[in-house]
């Protein structure tokens, strides 16, 4: 219940977090904007967009904020009190050498898949990443919300214009997992039923 | 798993769907859910502002480049300080005044050098120079009732009221100057609120008035759909 909650969530936010980014389509401070950035002075597209205007957007952004970062939170209690992360968490030591296995067999370049339980140590990694980055896109919008009053979070972020790339950055990639793993799913639609539904426990 | 649970979560999911396009006008965004989020967010940001928490002071070389600090008003062509300009400053005030620009540049100064943040996301860096709000404050003897600060200007109406804890934070001031010079048209000369601890539109330029209310009065760009906290 709490994993596809995500999708509508993570679209409200998207859509209105580039809704905001028109206001000011740079990236960088005033005058100094960064050479890294291909899209400076660039608009996303409309149809990608939600909240009509800034004040619109902002609302939206910071109503539906709460509901996907308690999300967040629910799901990695249920992970730390479930015992679930020992099974699904990215552990370097147990899982580095699986991840390597894995991707060469994806890669055509081993023959074999390497032996695995409910989750391979790829999986492992892309679920744990997108849990770091989920993590960095509440951080980064904390400083952008507050630069101020949480100061010493502005400060280990870089500043207020970074944490406005990081905010992007983070954006870009959990959108790029999200459509990755959709793909993934609808490949493998037997997965389909069991993530909305929770499904039933495995016993692996 | 059994059917009638996948229906009941289905009609959960197209109410929830019904009542996000109905509550939520992105034309109104005071009003109906997200309105009721907003005041929630407000709370949330008065409960989170600490008064002396200070904005970080910033060195020179951090100041943006000469013509590429924006320069907002909403009146068609930059407005002009008129001839007879003075101060008004009323509300719950033991002594209400009429202060020119000479008055309020014998008050004790204060000089900052801090990060400015534009609610459409920019920031820029310039110093500013006045007197603080609450400096003034105590100059006309500002009742403590007086729980809101309004700003009123000569911007073609452009207003904004604040509450009390933020008007009075040490880096509140009412500038005169800016990177060491007087300020200029674009910047709202003759005198305008700066402040480290809102967001750009709630510092009104060209001021003409400064009134210390028991209740807020909103503001030009707040009665439109913005923040009224809008706190940084």
């Amino acid at each position: 219940m709490a994993h596809w909650l995500n999708v509508p969530l993570l679209l409200i936010m998207a859509a209105s977090g580039l809704q905001i980014l028109v206001a000011y389509p740079l990236l960088g401070p005033q005058g100094r904007p960064y050479g890294w950035y291909p899209f400076q002075g660039v608009s996303p597209p409309a149809w990608a967009r939600l909240g009509d205007w800034l004040a619109g957007a902002r609302h939206w952004h910071f109503a539906f904020a709460w509901f996907l970062t308690l999300n967040g939170v629910a799901y990695v209690l249920y992970l730390a009190l479930s015992g679930e992360w020992r099974r699904r968490l990215f552990l370097p030591r147990r899982d580095t050498r699986n991840a390597v296995d894995t991707l060469a067999f994806y890669l055509r370049v081993r023959r074999q898949a390497p032996a695995q339980g409910l989750y391979n140590g790829l999986q492992r990694l892309a679920y744990t990443g997108t849990l770091a980055l989920g993590l960095l896109a509440v951080l980064s919008g904390l400083v952008l919300y507050k630069p101020v009053q949480l100061g010493a979070l502005t400060a280990l972020l870089g500043g207020y214009d970074a944490a406005r790339a990081v905010h992007l950055i983070v954006l870009a990639l959990l959108a790029l997992f999200t459509v990755g793993h959709i793909v993934l799913v609808l490949l493998h639609p037997r997965t389909l039923g069991e993530m909305v539904t929770g499904g039933r426990k495995p016993d692996a | 798993m059994p059917r009638h649970r996948l229906l009941t979560r289905r009609t959960a999911l197209l109410g929830a769907t019904a009542l996000t396009t109905s509550a939520c006008d992105s034309s109104r965004p005071r009003e109906g859910f997200l309105g009721a989020m907003e005041r929630f967010n407000a709370r949330f940001q008065a409960a989170l502002f600490d008064p002396d928490r200070l904005a970080p002071e910033l060195p020179p070389e951090e100041t943006t480049p000469p013509g590429k600090f924006p320069e907002y008003f909403v009146s068609d062509t930059v407005p002009l300080t008129p001839g007879n300009w003075a101060l008004r400053v009323g509300g719950l005030v033991a002594r209400p005044s009429v202060l020119t620009l000479e008055t309020l540049q014998r008050l004790p100064r204060t000089d900052l050098r801090i990060r400015h943040h534009c609610v459409e996301g920019w920031s820029a860096v310039a110093s500013w120079h006045g007197v603080r709000l609450s400096e003034l404050a105590g100059h006309v003897g500002a009742d403590a009732n007086a729980g809101y600060v309004e700003l009123r200007s000569f911007d073609a109406g452009y207003f904004s009221s604040w509450d009390r804890p933020s008007a009075f934070h040490p880096q509140t001031i009412l500038a005169y100057g800016m990177n060491g010079q007087p300020l200029t048209p674009g910047h709202g000369a003759p005198l305008r609120l700066y402040s480290g601890v809102k967001l750009g539109y709630k510092m009104v330029k060209y001021l003409t008035e400064v009134n210390f209310l028991p209740e807020p009065t909103g503001g030009y760009w707040e009665d439109r759909g913005y923040e009224w906290f809008a706190g940084v």
